[in-house]
């Protein structure tokens, strides 16, 4: 097959924007699943409230959608807090979290997409912003500002998150609490009281990952549903709750998808993820960088 | 009661049903009663893996689906089987155009075969994973169809029903025979889940339920009789969509594949009570006629919305379901 270089180029260019992306989709749940080994499936939902939130703060005030989800980072920090009792309460303290935890999960998922169908109907919605038009020009290829930004914003997220998780005492009991709670206790740290945090936080970074969402393409409600094979593909083969296995997972499917959208079509590309998921979960579950 | 005795009694109360809405004379009660019974059909085969076996499925959607595309394919091939039937199989030709139930034995059949399939990729993995498979494998499927031309693609595709058809001389109008077809289909459903239930499988299933390391400890062969029900309930789920394309008339992947069918089969069950055959019906029967109700009286985004928050308020406040509350109110009147 005789490919054009500049075409091969712009596809991986492309595909390690959108893979950085998907990274500061993921981490989310990479602290919730991997860490926590609650199997948040509403997490993409959340991604989507997250969106939402960007898009009627930028209608009506016209603010930058980065901006409108750091303010809004407490309020889903709140929420997620919230869940996580409600959670831990109804399904982990009496030991049921695995069938009633999942159909919980699924269920907050399809309430959130048929409230914000009954609210907003499902045109797609998109945000207003002065980056998003514009491509910067460089010596390798062009580089839309639109996936430019939200790519480093997802990194600058991700590698906080990783500082805060291996420098912090928080950080490292978060890390500690699926793999030994009472070990946890000894050193005077509440398992329940940092799952808490744990799942606050993972819930904080979909208002951010919404807000980049919404700056990359425009969203309606369902958008949602795709996220869930490409989180958890990229979850499970980056090694479950290891964030740069996450970055690496992401940018590999973010590669492939790329690739597959342009040599294929843009309708394949949703299959990518899910196929790769299933091999995955077939050939490798440990991931690539698992223990 | 044993089995065949109860396949019959089921029957006689489906027919004695089916007489009574006959004598309404309203269609629009068997369009009505075509939904709840495919619900019937739906969460009793999802409980199947799910209530027994404590295996969540999430892609009800996708086997529902493989089952109306298998109609649509069959019903496609027999309306030109000179064009579209392959020169080797042109001896099959004098069978097409298939009736409806062959449609729903061989879209059960080819849904059984993928999840045997599905079940063996993923069953050796923790319950987690083989859920979020069965949503992958959903989507994997949509693309598929999406992008296959033959069934429309998304743009989707046409089926004209007859207007009426003739069984064992008895005139009856399409909708209604599809509803008759379907509720002998759900009477099958219920009888197979209760026969499992009380076989030496359904202890098997149980014991996966409980403690699958037990199990297995205890001699049970854990990913055979996981595929097995992945399989029995997968079947079902396509057989359950075989008929849809007639019912409907017009079938495209984004509402085949949608979602309400997965929260359906899930919420049914987890709200009538997942342990046996008996919840799924009670689910069926009350959610799917509170949402033609509610379709009818308020708009269907709004009856899927309930659906959703009642799924959410049974596993946190019933997680036993209907069942279970009926037998704690039963329990203090124990000697």
């Amino acid at each position: 097959m005789n490919l054009p270089l500049d075409l091969l180029i712009n596809a991986v260019i492309a595909g390690v924007l959108l893979g950085g992306f998907y990274a500061a989709v993921t981490v989310g749940v990479s602290i919730s699943f991997g860490m926590l080994d609650v199997v948040n499936i509403a997490h993409p939902a959340f991604i989507i409230l997250g969106s939402y939130i960007a898009y009627i703060i930028n209608a009506t005030t016209g603010l930058d959608p980065i901006i409108i989800a750091l303010l809004a980072l407490p309020a889903f920090y709140l929420l997620g807090a919230g869940v996580y009792q409600v959670y831990y309460l109804a399904f982990e303290r009496r030991g049921q979290e695995s069938l009633r935890g999942l159909a919980f999960f699924f269920g907050l998922l399809f309430i959130t997409e048929v409230a914000l169908i009954l609210g907003f109907g499902v045109d797609y919605r998109y945000v207003q912003a002065a980056y998003i038009g514009p491509s910067w020009r460089s010596a390798i290829g062009d580089l839309p500002l639109r996936m430019l930004i939200p790519c480093l914003f997802s990194m600058v997220m991700v590698l906080g998150l990783q500082f805060y998780l291996t420098r912090t005492f928080t950080g490292r009991a978060i890390q500690a609490v699926a793999q030994d709670q009472q070990a946890l206790q000894l050193l005077a740290a509440n398992p329940v009281t940092i799952k808490r945090i744990a799942f606050g936080i993972s819930i904080a970074t979909a208002s951010l990952a919404g807000a980049l969402l919404i700056i990359i393409q425009p969203i309606e409600p369902s958008v949602g549903r795709d996220y869930i094979g490409r989180v958890f593909a990229i979850c499970v083969l980056g090694g479950m709750g290891s964030l740069p296995g996450t970055v690496i997972a992401a940018m590999l499917l973010g590669i492939m998808e790329s690739f597959t959208a342009t040599f294929y079509g843009p309708s394949w590309a949703p299959a990518v993820a899910f196929g790769f998921l299933l091999l995955t979960l077939a050939v490798r579950p440990a991931g690539i960088l698992g223990r | 009661m044993r089995a065949p005795l109860f396949f019959l009694v089921s029957l006689t109360i489906a027919a004695l049903l089916f007489g009574l809405a006959a004598r309404v004379g309203n269609d629009y009660l068997f369009f009505a009663a075509y939904v709840v019974l495919q619900f019937v059909v739906l969460a009793t085969a999802w409980n199947i893996l799910g209530g027994y076996c404590g295996y969540v499925n999430f892609g009800t959607a996708a086997f529902f689906a493989i089952g109306a595309y298998t109609a649509v394919v069959l019903h496609k091939i027999g309306a030109n089987t000179g064009r579209y039937l392959p020169d080797a199989l042109q001896f099959l030709r004098p069978l097409f155009p298939l009736s409806v139930p062959v449609m729903i034995g061989l879209g059960g059949v080819i849904a059984g075969v993928v999840g045997l399939c599905m079940g063996y990729l993923t069953l050796r993995l923790r319950g987690v994973f083989f859920a979020i498979a069965t949503l992958a494998m959903a989507v994997v499927l949509q693309t598929l169809v999406i992008n296959w031309d033959f069934v429309g693609g998304s743009r989707g595709a046409y089926i004209i029903r007859p207007d009426s058809i003739a069984v064992a001389g008895l005139k009856l109008g399409y909708v209604q025979y599809l509803c008759v077809v379907m509720g002998v289909l759900a009477v099958i459903a219920l009888s197979v889940a209760r026969l499992i239930e009380r076989s030496r499988l359904g202890y098997g299933f149980a014991s996966i339920r409980d403690d699958e390391l037990a199990a297995e400890a205890a001699g049970v062969p854990t990913l055979r009789v996981k595929m097995i029900a992945t399989t029995i309930s997968g079947a079902f789920m396509g057989m359950a969509g075989a008929p849809y394309p007639y019912y409907i008339g017009y079938v495209e992947p984004a509402a085949t594949f949608g979602l309400p069918y997965a929260v359906n089969s899930i919420a049914m069950p987890m709200i009538g009570g997942t342990t046996s055959w008996v919840g799924p019906l009670i689910g069926a029967i009350l959610l799917g006629s509170l949402q033609q109700i509610a379709t009818v009286t308020i708009s269907s985004a709004a009856n899927l919305l309930i659906v959703g928050v009642l799924l959410v308020l049974f596993v946190i406040i019933a997680p036993k379901g209907i069942i279970g509350l009926l037998h704690a109110n039963r329990r203090p009147r124990r000697p």
